[in-house]
């Protein structure tokens, strides 16, 4: 066992230097070009924008107890669901995993000083912070009630600050854009010594995909919110059939960046998951090269998936049919890796801990968003299916049930690398149960008003479908609960001593062979690699093939 | 089990929707299949091989090719028969049979609006023979909207640039909800219509006289929806100001002079010819534009129109 623990000196008696200690003061996190404080400063602005989004959530599901005006008009609710949709997508779950947890993960994974470039990783967060800021005036200054899809032409006519957020989502386009680049060239260039591509930990393969997609996609979100702008601002008529454009062509471009958005968001997720489970299995990961080319895979095929948003928006048979064939091609990747997940847990010794609840978690969950996606890829009932609950539904169990549990159990499992303490493991448990039956009373029950008939994005409804929604809201509670439990569960832990050894899971990936919480510079010496990331056989022969 | 059914279906409404189920519940048994099998396995892995001690071994068990090959290719060869499935279906529910009848729809914020061949006109309700198919061509005054019969499993979104269309045959009479599915703003929930399945005799009544809720409707008050429905108020103001045509207001008992000199009273006859023969007196200073609505209006149509008019003071 190669894990270089060096202890760190002790200089009379001040407490052991880590990088939370290093450089005191505001001002020296403002300007820091360490991976790992940018990682923390995101993860506590994301986590700021998911409160904000879950509370519009928590909001629109109370509104939707009854099919009559409760506490919001149609306009502020339409207001609400927009904001919803536009922060947890722009502001929280696309830099989420990889700007938060794969600032500080990946460079100490790869056994490296900090990211490639540093201080574009600053610039990124800051660009972040610039685009957030200006969602929010967008949100005070007369809000933006289009949905966060922003179709054309309701969405250039309507009142409201559209404009100020469109030009939100191109500024937060760069941030996601440069921290892409970034990834991608620290892969490439930053390994330790000996680590080649087939040593990499399966996290860094999928932030790896998810940074292509996001250097080669998101341009495509920039320029279509500028046209956007174009035509609300100057009237160039691009979408606006008015002024000789076409509607159509914009959400063309719209799903053009965010169908492979979608992958930016799971991906990272799938991630997550091919660490926690070896780990808390204590053992070897099933199939790594298939887990490693299905992320590129997938990564390749969200290119020309996005059609199967538009089979009802008036786009040819044939695109349809060709969109839906790719649609299903897609599917199989995603499939080999839940196989492949499930198949790591045989005869392992598996830890029923908090990350590997949530690591379950997902699985199920997961397992449950990836299935429903075939009934929306068949052509004949995805028409019926398209724009009902059913959708809203799916994908969040693919994004909150997949995305966000997975980024909950990371955050469980790499909070003592983070902060150097244990949380209350108890109550970290307790908040893995809530939130997994919170998770599926709320929206299970949208499955069942959604192929009845249940349209989304309405602000009433039949009364036939009350009885749903009222278990939907229900739902919603419970989940709150359990997501404040978590966020409880971990900040209790801050108020102790840091008491967190350097590997806690016994986990073989690189960035457990430091102290907890790392010192400024991540390792004393430059690591050198010993064993795979999975070696956890006792008699491991030389290394994977 | 039509409970069951009914927890995941609305009642089939039209000739396409079983073709659309049947995919529809082979998928749905084909997930529950695969749920059962990884969530059965997750669960009994995680009960059986629970950690029990810190120094736990487990075996180097790395990769399997032909297990790996089997859930790719298998889950590919049910992923392309799904495809080709739906693919089919798709195909008969979009393009309409030639003898279908032609509607065309106009969706605007937010109501639905259906225009017969024949030029009649309704708001938010379609009267359909049943077992014909029928044949929407569609557009969008506004925004984007999207015509979504969940009885009838079609839908399709409704433009501002061009045309979209979709087709449905019912064999079964009744009433069938409509709903909007493209965001469209404040009215969006309740931008609903609704589709009635007659049988042939309730058809021809339909025919004849007109909807069922329009004809206990006082007079005056169906001249008026006629007024804006009909088209009357693009040419002739309530207030006085002179249009196209003449204004309605106070007309009613007038004297007005001819193009051709002649000198006529304002009365029931007058309007009635008006409205069926509109080239046989022209009021001077008015251009005989006025299209003949011979065949496109009821008589009690036209009585309600005379009734609108005479109470417009």
């Amino acid at each position: 066992m190669a894990t270089t623990t060096t202890p760190v000196v002790h200089k009379g008696h001040e407490a052991p230097k880590d990088y939370l200690n290093d450089q005191p003061g505001i001002w020296s996190w403002m300007t820091t070009v360490d991976h790992k404080r940018i990682g923390v400063m995101y993860l506590w602005s994301v986590l700021g924008a998911f409160l904000l989004g879950g509370l519009f959530a928590l909001a629109l599901r109370l509104e939707l107890l009854t099919p009559k005006e409760d506490f919001m008009n149609a306009e502020t609710y339409n207001k609400v669901f927009t904001l919803h949709g536009a922060i947890m997508v722009f502001l929280f779950i696309i830099p989420a995993v990889p700007a938060a947890l794969g600032n500080f993960v990946l460079p100490l994974m790869l056994g490296a000083k900090d990211v490639a470039f540093p201080r574009l990783n600053l610039a990124s967060y800051y660009i972040y912070v610039t685009g957030a800021i200006m969602a929010v005036a967008a949100m005070v200054t007369g809000g933006v009630d289009t949905g966060w899809t922003f179709y054309t032409p309701y969405s250039t006519t309507t009142t409201g600050a559209v404009t100020l957020m469109a030009l939100s989502v191109f500024v937060l386009g760069f941030s996601s854009i440069f921290t892409g680049i970034n990834f991608v060239a620290t892969v490439h260039k930053l390994r330790a010594p000996g680590m080649g591509w087939f040593d990499l930990p399966l996290f860094v393969w999928g932030i790896y995909a998810t940074a292509i997609i996001q250097v080669l996609a998101t341009p495509v979100i920039g320029i279509t919110t500028v046209l956007l702008v174009m035509e609300r601002v100057f009237q160039v008529g691009i979408f606006d059939a008015r002024l000789g454009g076409d509607p159509v062509l914009f959400q063309h471009f719209f799903w053009f960046y965010s169908h492979p958005a979608v992958y930016i968001m799971i991906l990272p997720g799938m991630a997550i998951i091919s660490e926690l489970i070896p780990t808390h299995s204590k053992k070897h990961i099933f199939g790594y090269r298939a887990i490693a080319f299905s992320s590129i895979a997938i990564a390749l095929i969200s290119f020309i998936v996005w059609g199967h948003h538009m089979f009802t928006s008036g786009q040819s048979q044939l695109a349809a049919a060709i969109f839906s064939f790719l649609t299903f091609l897609v599917a199989i990747p995603s499939g080999v890796k839940v196989f492949n997940w499930v198949a790591t847990m045989y005869r392992g010794s598996i830890a029923l801990n908090t990350p590997m609840l949530y690591a379950l978690s997902f699985l199920l969950l997961f397992t449950i968003g990836g299935l429903t996606g075939i009934f929306l890829g068949a052509l004949s009932v995805d028409i019926h299916l398209h724009d009902t609950y059913f959708i809203v539904a799916h994908f969040h169990y693919v994004m909150m049930g997949g995305t966000v549990i997975a980024f909950i159990g990371g955050l469980f499992h790499w909070w003592p690398k983070i902060y150097g303490r244990m949380y209350n493991e108890r109550w970290g448990q307790i908040s893995a149960w809530l939130v997994f039956w919170g998770f599926n009373v709320t929206f299970f029950s949208q499955f069942f008003m959604g192929s009845q008939g249940m349209p989304r994005r309405y602000f009433s409804y039949l009364d036939q479908f009350q009885p749903w929604h009222v278990a939907s809201t229900v739902g919603s509670w419970i989940l709150a609960l359990g997501l404040f439990v978590a966020a409880g569960t971990l900040l209790a832990s801050l108020r102790k001593p840091k008491d967190a050894p350097a590997n806690p899971w016994g986990s073989k990936t690189m960035e457990w062979e430091t102290q907890s919480p790392p010192i400024a510079h991540n390792f004393e010496h430059t690591p050198v690699l010993t064993h795979g990331p999975y070696d956890y056989s006792p008699e491991p022969v030389g290394r994977r093939r | 089990m039509n409970w069951f059914t009914r927890l995941f279906l609305p009642a089939q409404g039209s000739t396409h929707a079983p073709a659309v189920d049947n995919l529809f519940w082979f998928i749905l048994w084909l997930s529950v299949f695969f749920f059962v099998l990884i969530a059965g396995l997750v669960l009994y892995f995680a009960a059986r091989y629970r950690r029990k001690s810190a120094d736990d071994r487990t075996p180097n068990i790395t990769h399997h090719l032909g297990l790996e090959l089997a859930w790719s290719i298998i889950p590919l060869f049910l992923c392309l028969a799904i495809f080709f499935w739906g693919f089919k279906d798709y195909m008969t529910a979009t393009v309409a049979p030639l003898n279908a009848m032609e509607i065309s729809l106009t969706g605007e914020k937010w109501i639905w609006t259906f225009e017969y061949p024949d030029g009649m006109r309704s708001i938010g309700e379609l009267y359909v023979p049943v077992g014909k198919p029928v044949k929407l061509i569609m557009q969008s005054k506004d925004v984007l909207h999207s015509f979504f019969i969940p009885g009838f499993r079609i839908k399709m979104d409704v433009l501002p640039n061009r045309y979209t269309e979709q087709w449905f045959q019912s064999d079964v009479p009744g009433e069938y909800q409509v709903q909007c599915t493209e965001y469209c703003g404040k009215g969006h929930s309740t931008m609903n219509a609704k589709i009635v399945v007659m049988n042939d005799e309730e058809y021809k009544d339909y025919l004849e006289n007109g909807p069922k809720n329009l004809r206990d409707m006082p007079l005056a008050e169906l001249g008026k929806l006629l007024y804006s429905a009909r088209g009357c108020e693009t040419c002739h103001s309530l207030d006085g100001v002179k249009g196209q045509g003449p204004s309605w207001k106070g007309i009613f008992g007038q004297m007005h002079k001819m193009g051709d000199g002649r000198e006529m009273m304002v009365d029931e006859n007058y309007i009635r010819t008006s409205i069926l023969q509109p080239q046989a007196m022209i009021v001077q200073g008015y251009e005989g534009i006025m299209p003949t609505y011979q065949g496109l209006l009821r008589d009690r149509e036209i009585l309600a129109l005379i009734e609108f008019i005479k109470s417009q003071k």
